[in-house]
């Protein structure tokens, strides 16, 4: 099992989850985040008083996969979330030791 | 029947004739033609009731005209002032900006029965009013001459009170974010009947030193309050911002606006708003309401533009706020103005108004680091200090020939004099509300406290002073 957490523009993020469902990824968990990386944020004036707004607003999706799927669902994110300009995002990938179904305690793969 | 007919025209000439006044202080008696002994009584009789029907509709109609005025007046506190400076604070402190509006609301009125109506308005004195009208007494429907004579002394009573209801809480934008509620309506209480009452004695009572029309030694033009409201409130607001200090964090940490949408329909409201704010100052509804109620639209929107542009050559952007902020700036400058200008000085008033607001909001107010948080001064006291000198200069009395007909009121027509009464108007506004405040000041830090803990700032005045929170989201 992976989780894959992907943060990417909010703009993107319907095409994105659009794609996953095509593919047949249907849960997933979305935060709306702030952050940047190497983007820059803006400057906003209020009464001629400057604020640089640097920590811009980023969607965040979390994913938990079997192992088979990964690689399909990565490449699916970076297709439909990428736009080519500077903030587009990251996916990060990380081992998950174990999933546990709450309702039924159901255990490992068959509880995702 | 020839006779008749002559009679009837008399009669009507000289109705047609005293319409435009509108300042007729009691029915007049009836025209000589009609006493005349010749004439039947019948005639006569006809006659008078003619001309107490014309008396009546003259008084429905400026009643409905001023009933309604009193009520867009109030609409500019709350919710116009309430929702424009609510989205200007940050989100933790909307309610408690908001409650200090409405809460002035209620005690103005209740100060204005009891004492405020009479101190404003009572008696003839040269600085303040007296006791005559103390607990309303003996204030009805019938009209009070020296003020209104066309309708009843309760409308223009509960009209002049939704002016000092506006005063203060204009204030409440420089003590933004950190100061106390207790405190707020401790000062509120003291800042009305020390600086509001005198101020609005002296350039609308009878007797006034100010006053233009009722025999003021310097008669200052102000048609709606910019001395009066606009400078008293506005230059308070800087004393208050000075003596408060500084907001927790400020001027490093920023403290964007948390609504601007907030902020757009508050002003828009206020701008509705103020047409009862400067048409009805007219105190009927005639030409010179409408004359007022022209100025007021051009001088606002000359001002939305010249802040708009102002900003843009510096910015490269013209703003929501800038826009909004600039409109507030051209009523504010206007009010003094409204009932003396013609439409193009009021269009010009507006662009340097919105010019020059912009330049203290944000040239001034940074060279001198002082936190007016909501820039109360930035708009109001510099607002209605120009306001108030540019009237001076473009008066005239093909407009409002409030000194007498023929006779020269403002720059002008050539009364440059009137400029310089002005400035008396101004420095007494100032004077007034520098000292006034500083002494209401210090009394209420030793009586309540005036400004919260840093802890509770930093937590926000919702919770801290009113046990609330404006959006409770998950909920």
């Amino acid at each position: 099992m992976m989780k894959i957490e992907a943060i990417i523009q909010p703009s993107r993020f319907e095409s994105v989850k659009d794609a996953l469902l095509e593919i047949g990824i249907d849960g997933m968990t979305v935060t709306e985040v702030r952050g940047h990386g190497r983007q820059k944020g803006h400057t906003e004036v209020y009464r001629g008083r400057e604020y640089t707004v640097d920590l811009l607003p980023k969607i965040k999706l979390e994913l938990v996969l079997p192992d088979n799927l990964v690689n399909r669902a990565v490449e699916t994110i970076l297709k439909s979330a990428k736009t080519g300009k500077i903030g587009d995002g990251k996916i990060f990938l990380s081992r998950i030791e174990e999933a546990i179904r709450i309702r039924n305690e159901e255990r490992g793969e068959s509880a995702l | 029947m020839k006779r008749m007919c002559i009679l009837c025209c008399c009669w009507l000439a000289w109705v047609l004739g005293s319409l435009p006044t509108h300042a007729q202080p009691s029915p007049a008696s009836v025209p000589a033609t009609a006493a005349s002994p010749e004439v039947p009584k019948a005639v006569t009789d006809k006659l008078n009731q003619l001309e107490q029907k014309v008396t009546a509709a003259q008084s429905s109609a400026d009643n409905a005209w001023m009933l309604v005025s009193a009520a867009l007046v109030l609409m500019m506190t709350g919710p116009g002032l309430a929702l424009f400076y609510g989205g200007l604070v940050r989100h933790k402190n909307v309610l408690a900006i908001m409650m200090q509006s409405f809460a002035l609301m209620a005690l103005i009125t209740v100060l204005w029965a009891l004492v405020g109506y009479s101190l404003c308005f009572g008696g003839s004195g040269p600085v303040i009013g007296n006791f005559q009208f103390a607990v309303l007494r003996g204030v009805g429907v019938l009209p009070n001459p020296d003020y209104a004579a066309t309708i009843p002394q309760l409308t223009f009573m509960v009209y002049q009170l939704m002016f000092a209801i506006i005063t203060p809480a204009l204030i409440t934008g420089a003590t933004a974010e950190r100061m106390k509620f207790s405190g707020t309506m401790l000062f509120m209480t003291l800042w009305f009947l020390v600086v509001y009452a005198p101020m609005a004695h002296m350039v609308w009572g009878k007797g006034g030193f100010l006053n233009a029309s009722l025999g003021g030694k310097f008669p200052t033009l102000d048609f709606a309050g910019g001395t009066v409201v606009h400078i008293s409130s506005g230059v308070s607001a800087l004393v208050c911002a000075l003596y408060l200090g500084k907001r927790v964090g400020y001027p490093k940490q920023p403290m964007p606006p948390h609504s601007l949408v907030l902020s757009v329909i508050g002003a828009c409201l206020l701008w509705v708003g103020w047409f009862g704010f400067n048409a009805g100052s007219a105190l009927a509804s005639n030409g010179l309401a409408s004359s007022a109620f022209v100025a007021t639209h051009f001088g606002s929107a000359a001002a939305a533009l010249s802040w708009s542009v102002a900003e843009w050559l510096r910015n490269g952007r013209a703003s929501a706020l800038g826009a909004i902020s600039g409109a507030v700036a051209g009523l504010v400058a206007i009010t003094p103005a409204a009932g003396f200008v013609a439409p193009l000085p009021a269009l010009l008033i507006g662009l340097l108004a919105g010019a020059f607001c912009y330049l203290m909001v944000t040239k001034f107010k940074a060279i001198f680091g002082y936190d007016d948080s909501l820039d109360a001064f930035g708009v109001h006291g510099a607002g209605g200090t120009i306001g108030a000198l540019l009237t001076g200069i473009c008066a005239q009395a093909v407009v409002n020939p409030i000194f007498g007909d023929g006779k020269p009121v403002g720059g002008f027509d050539g009364n440059w004099g009137q400029v310089g009464n002005q400035l008396v108007g101004i420095l007494t506004a100032w004077v007034l509300a520098i000292l006034g405040t500083i002494v209401i000041l210090k009394v209420v830090d030793l009586a309540v406290g005036i400004r919260v803990p840093e802890e509770h700032e930093i937590e926000g005045l919702d919770i801290t002073q009113h046990g609330e929170e404006a959006y409770n989201l998950e909920a």
